[in-house]
């Protein structure tokens, strides 16, 4: 299929693309890996009148270190992540999902800012980044500002950057000392998540001292399971006690009923998902 | 010694990598899509967002205005040109005028309305949205029995029903057995299912394009299509062009499985447009064109009803089907059902049968012919029911099919439908594929599990399967009421340099033809594999042929290949004895070359390369000796070919998420000689996939008012590698008899044999939890559903 007619632009620094986006107003679209905004173009489900490719600005990409976190450049592809030392040492949970984004062609074009900024709420990163605590480093005509995953996924397809906004970096607290673990259940490999749970699970002493559990597709946006990790808190690392909480997943959650599956079977999914992911996480045989 | 005499015979048989893969894998070929012609225009098309309403109005006009635009035409502004339906399978089918281009009315979302023609593709896209078209909505059914009802809206409402035909075949009226009345009535076991063959879409890699050109009062046609010769045929006859000036090109095609077995409405429209504007045209469809309008396979309820005796003998089979039309009848989508309806009987021996299908129109895409077009649904119903018996009676189902299937020593067998199995051996597939699968240990694990209630649970799948192939005698063509014969052609060129140019009237796209057809030349006329070219799909080089579908090409279009090279060796005979200065009488044709009888092999004699040399140069030919080799020969099959196997299936059963996942799958196939052991392995990987997808995968959806909301790749599931299993593929041989190759056709069987396989391991699985069916494609949910005790 073939888009509607659009304007390029190819800033070099983030700068230059704000100043761009800005002086453009809602009808411009940013372009990062393209591996959503691409089909929804040729599909014509979105008619941009300029596409302001981030391809060009170095510094949008790589992973590097400051302090206690992980600082992943925006345009960083999922390759990327899939190959960094630094994410395999600090965020497995991170290189755990990517490695399941649709395919090895989306995968070395796809990027973390591309997949977040576009917060499917099937998408695996988004409920990821929600797990992690990550932050997010956005970019604007007033300059910088952060905003904690918890606050960035405002609704369906939406985030809480403005026009004129850029992602451009995500902040991924080192976790040492964390067990994690990404459930997915799709169809078929490349497919999205009919659901997905992202759990991280400290143990201390036989307990689950800290535990963070985050949906994917359970809702307009990826969803923290609370009630799942309040009845974790400080429970006793067992297979049981692990189902108990799970038990709670789909609570406050509003899955939607599509061609792929119905209300009822993600709400049941998010159980069993929830319960294999934690214990996976927690290292625990959850028979 | 010399080798010479054991290469050429060498050739069939051996794993020859393929000729085509080099050009193919590096995508430097022609594609319909690379034709690219001076002054070429492009076409964009309209497609109605509506499953059924008038055309109050389509007006192109404000199209014309967008840049670059040429011209536009709605139905109206072209001339009617009815789409073929070359299969009225009963005398009083209702058979609907189906338009290119919609004129009134439009019948199914996806249908053409208007054509816009401009000098690049964008531009003819863009103005697609000034074509103003108003709609008013017409009452919409896609629901098969409720289309059946009174009262229900017409899908044609000319016709005052949305029954196109009903067709029957009963073994008592055609005297091939007795009477299911009489056969149910005393049966100790009646078992009565319902099984849903749901709507697939034939998924071929290559979307279809065609470039139509006009040069002079020729045409030329350029199309990714399976059937360049019925298409020019069919061409000349829809748009009144006289069909010596209509040529038609099918360069290489990425795939079709059926699903370009079919004159469509694109090439129609390119055709019409080419002519009214005296340019090249070209259309190529995206995959979401394709998916939505191309035409979709499957989509039957089957009613099934089967009597059985207590020690599980088979005593009667009644099938009643509906089969879903779409809003139209394409090529031969009326006969679809038909080519199912001698093969519910499958493996067995019974004597009581009746068949009868209802073809129905709702506001849906047509169906038509995909991968196995009939048999794989009545495959699928019979084996599914088989080891329903073999629940019921807690037998084994493997035993129930032995205690019923033809013997191997019963071949000829003329079976309950009225077919004449040539060959087979049942018991040595089946006896193969068990031992390669680990049956005995498999069932064993199967019972560990269901005792320790695992989560995970085992489920084995059989199916025996045989299928018609080698399409198709004409005489019963012809008594099927379909439009065409079932022969097939080749010529033979030989080159002055000793290489050989052959012609295949069959139409490859991706069956390999090249090289098996180089193989069986190789073998023939003891030339070197290399040098022999196949030259296919174009009617001007190829001028008569019936293409390539219904696993015929090497069946039919294989044994006219063998005729001609025999008749290249029969006109080259008086050549060579001239040459060797003998009588013809005393010559032998051996590993390539002529000499007189009882010549040791180390004398060269002569070659058909010295005789194709000398009938070049014509200096010293005999008197009355034609100075050619050529040949062609056409060959029409007496029967079928009836290939077979025993396809076993392990899956795992997820019985908290529903998931099912395939371990070990095993298919022992029976084609017959295999002419190149490469080629066989992967039409039946590519056949099981295809048909493993059916089973848990794909599933075309249509919602209440006609809309596909599976019209992407991302709502209708493909399985890629990731999802599949490593497949167990293994032979047994039993060579077509009266045949000189042997051959029986592969192109179906895997996609044929699977679906029941896996299914019945689906089943199989969850038996202890009171599940007797899940409804295709058997989706976690699905699974999960009947679990749970709900509807599945």
């Amino acid at each position: 299929m073939i888009p509607s007619a659009f304007d390029y632009a190819r800033p070099s620094t983030v700068q230059e693309a704000v100043r761009i986006l800005s002086e453009a107003g809602e009808d411009a679209k940013v372009l990062a890996g393209g591996q959503s905004l691409i089909p929804v173009l040729r599909l014509r489900l979105a008619a941009p009148s300029l596409l302001v490719d981030l391809g060009g600005i170095a510094e949008l990409r790589g992973v590097s270190e400051s302090g206690d976190e992980l600082v992943i450049g925006a345009m960083t592809r999922h390759a990327d992540i899939l190959r960094d030392p630094l994410v395999a040492r600090y965020a497995p949970l991170l290189a755990q999902a990517t490695a399941t984004v649709a395919d090895r062609q989306v995968r070395h074009l796809g990027t973390i800012g591309g997949s977040l900024s576009h917060a499917d709420p099937a998408g695996d990163l988004p409920s990821v980044s929600l797990a992690l605590d990550a932050v997010m480093t956005i970019a604007g005509p007033a300059g910088e500002r952060s905003v904690p995953a918890s606050e960035f996924f405002v609704d369906y397809l939406t985030t809480a950057m403005q026009p004129g906004e850029v992602l451009v970096a995500v902040r991924v607290p080192k976790r040492e000392g964390w067990g994690t673990h990404y459930e997915k259940f799709n169809r078929v490999a490349q497919a999205w998540a009919l659901v997905g749970v992202a759990a991280a699970v400290r143990r201390e002493n036989g307990s689950i001292a800290e535990a963070r559990v985050a949906l994917t597709n359970m809702g307009t946006t990826p969803l923290r399971a609370t009630a799942v990790e309040q009845a974790l808190a400080g429970a006793l690392a067992s297979a049981d006690a692990i189902a108990s909480a799970a038990a709670s997943a789909a609570e406050g959650t509003s899955p939607s009923s599509d061609v792929s599956a119905s209300a009822e079977y993600r709400t049941h999914l998010a159980k069993v998902l929830t319960r294999r992911a934690v214990a996976a996480a927690g290292g625990i045989d959850a028979a | 010694m010399t080798v010479t005499d054991e290469r050429p015979a060498a050739e069939v048989g051996a794993a020859r990598r393929r000729k085509e893969d080099a050009r193919l894998i590096t995508g430097r070929t022609m594609w319909t899509e690379n034709v690219a012609l001076p002054g070429m225009l492009h076409l964009a098309i309209l497609r109605s967002p509506m499953a059924h309403a008038r055309l109050v109005r389509v007006d192109t006009a404000p199209a014309l205005r967008e840049p670059g635009v040429v011209a536009a035409f709605s139905g109206r502004d072209l001339p009617a040109m009815g789409l073929p339906c070359a299969w009225p399978v009963t005398e009083d089918m209702v058979h609907p005028d189906h338009p290119a281009l919609a004129v009134d009315e439009v019948r199914h979302v996806g249908e053409p309305v208007a054509v816009v023609v401009a000098r690049d593709r964008a531009s003819a896209v863009d103005a697609l949205a000034a074509v103003d078209v108003e709609y008013e909505p017409l009452p919409v059914v896609t629901d098969m029995e409720q289309a059946l009802a009174d009262g229900a809206p017409l899908v044609h409402r000319d016709k005052g029903t949305n029954k196109s035909y009903t067709w029957v075949f009963d073994s008592a009226a055609a005297g091939t057995g007795g009477s299911t009345e009489e056969a149910f009535a005393n049966a100790p076991v009646v078992l009565r299912r319902r099984y849903v063959q749901q709507r697939l879409i034939p998924s071929f890699m290559e979307p279809r394009s065609v470039v139509a050109d006009p040069t002079g009062d020729q045409y030329t046609v350029w199309s990714a299509t399976q059937i360049p010769h019925i298409l020019r045929f069919l061409l000349s006859v829809v748009t009144g062009t006289p069909e010596h000036k209509v040529r038609v090109v099918a360069p290489d095609v990425g795939g079709g499985f059926g699903g370009k077995l079919q004159v469509t409405p694109e090439e129609v429209i390119a055709f019409a447009v080419a002519q009214k504007l005296g340019k090249p045209v070209k259309y190529t469809e995206t995959r979401s064109d394709s998916l939505l309008s191309a035409h979709h396979g499957r989509d039957q309820i089957q009613d099934i009803e089967l009597a059985a005796d207590r020690d599980g003998k088979v005593l009667g089979l009644r099938v009643k089907l509906l089969a879903n039309m779409g809003a139209y009848l394409g090529l031969v989508t009326p006969g679809v059902p038909l080519l199912g309806a001698f093969m519910y009987n499958a493996i067995y021996k019974f004597p009581a049968y009746r068949f009868e299908c209802t073809g129905v129109f709702t506001n849906t895409t047509i169906t038509d012919a995909y991968r196995g077009a009939g048999r794989p649904e009545a495959t699928y119903a019979i084996e599914r029911i088989m080891d329903e018996l073999a629940a019921e009676l807690g037998l084994d189902p493997v035993e129930v099919r032995r205690r019923n299937w033809i013997g191997h020593d019963e071949f000829p067998f003329t079976t309950v439908a009225g077919l004449t199995y040539d060959s087979g051996n049942y018991e040595a597939a089946t006896e193969k594929a068990l031992s390669l699968f680990g049956y005995d240990a498999l069932r064993e694990e199967q019972k560990r599990r269901r005792e320790s209630r695992d989560r995970v649970q085992l489920g084995i799948g059989v199916s025996t399967y045989t299928e018609m192939c080698g399409l198709a005698p004409s005489r019963v063509l012809g008594s099927l009421r379909y439009g065409a014969g079932g022969w097939e052609t080749a010529s033979v060129r030989m080159l002055p340099t000793g290489k050989v140019e052959v012609v295949t009237g069959t139409s490859p796209h991706g069956q390999s033809h090249e090289t098996a057809w180089s193989q069986i030349v190789a073998d023939q006329l003891g030339v070197a594999f290399e040098d022999v070219e196949v030259l296919h799909g174009d009617t001007r080089t190829s001028h008569k042929g019936l293409d390539t579908y219904g696993s015929r090409s090497l069946a039919v279009g294989g044994i006219a290949l063998v005729n001609a090279c025999q008749k290249v060796i029969e006109k080259a005979k008086p050549v060579a004895a001239h040459l060797l200065e003998c009588d013809v009488n005393d010559l032998e044709f051996r590993g390539g070359a002529f000499r007189v009888r009882g010549t040791p092999t180390e004398e060269p004699g002569k070659t058909l390369a010295d005789c194709a040399l000398a009938v070049f140069a014509a200096h010293d030919l005999p008197d009355g000796v034609e100075p050619s080799l050529d040949a062609d020969a056409t060959f029409d099959p007496e029967n079928f070919s009836f290939p077979h196997g025993t396809h076993l299936c392990a899956v795992e059963v997820d019985t908290e998420t529903g998931r099912v996942s395939i371990r070990s799958y095993v298919a022992v196939d029976d084609v017959g000689r295999v002419v190149n052991p490469l080629i066989v392995e992967g039409q039946v990987h590519g056949g099981v996939v295809q048909g493993i997808a059916q089973a848990l995968f794909e599933e075309a959806v249509y919602d209440a008012d006609g809309n596909l909301l599976t019209g992407t790749f991302v709502d209708y599931t493909l399985p890629s590698a990731a999802d599949l299993p490593d497949v167990v593929s293994d032979r047994t041989e039993t060579p077509a008899p009266g045949h000189p190759l042997g051959t029986k056709g592969v192109g179906e069987a895997g996609t044929i044999a699977s679906t029941p396989a896996v299914v019945n391991a689906v089943v199989d699985a969850l038996r202890p939890y009171g599940v007797n069916d899940i409804r295709m494609p058997c989706t976690p949910e699905r699974v999960w559903r009947a679990l749970q005790g709900g509807a599945s």
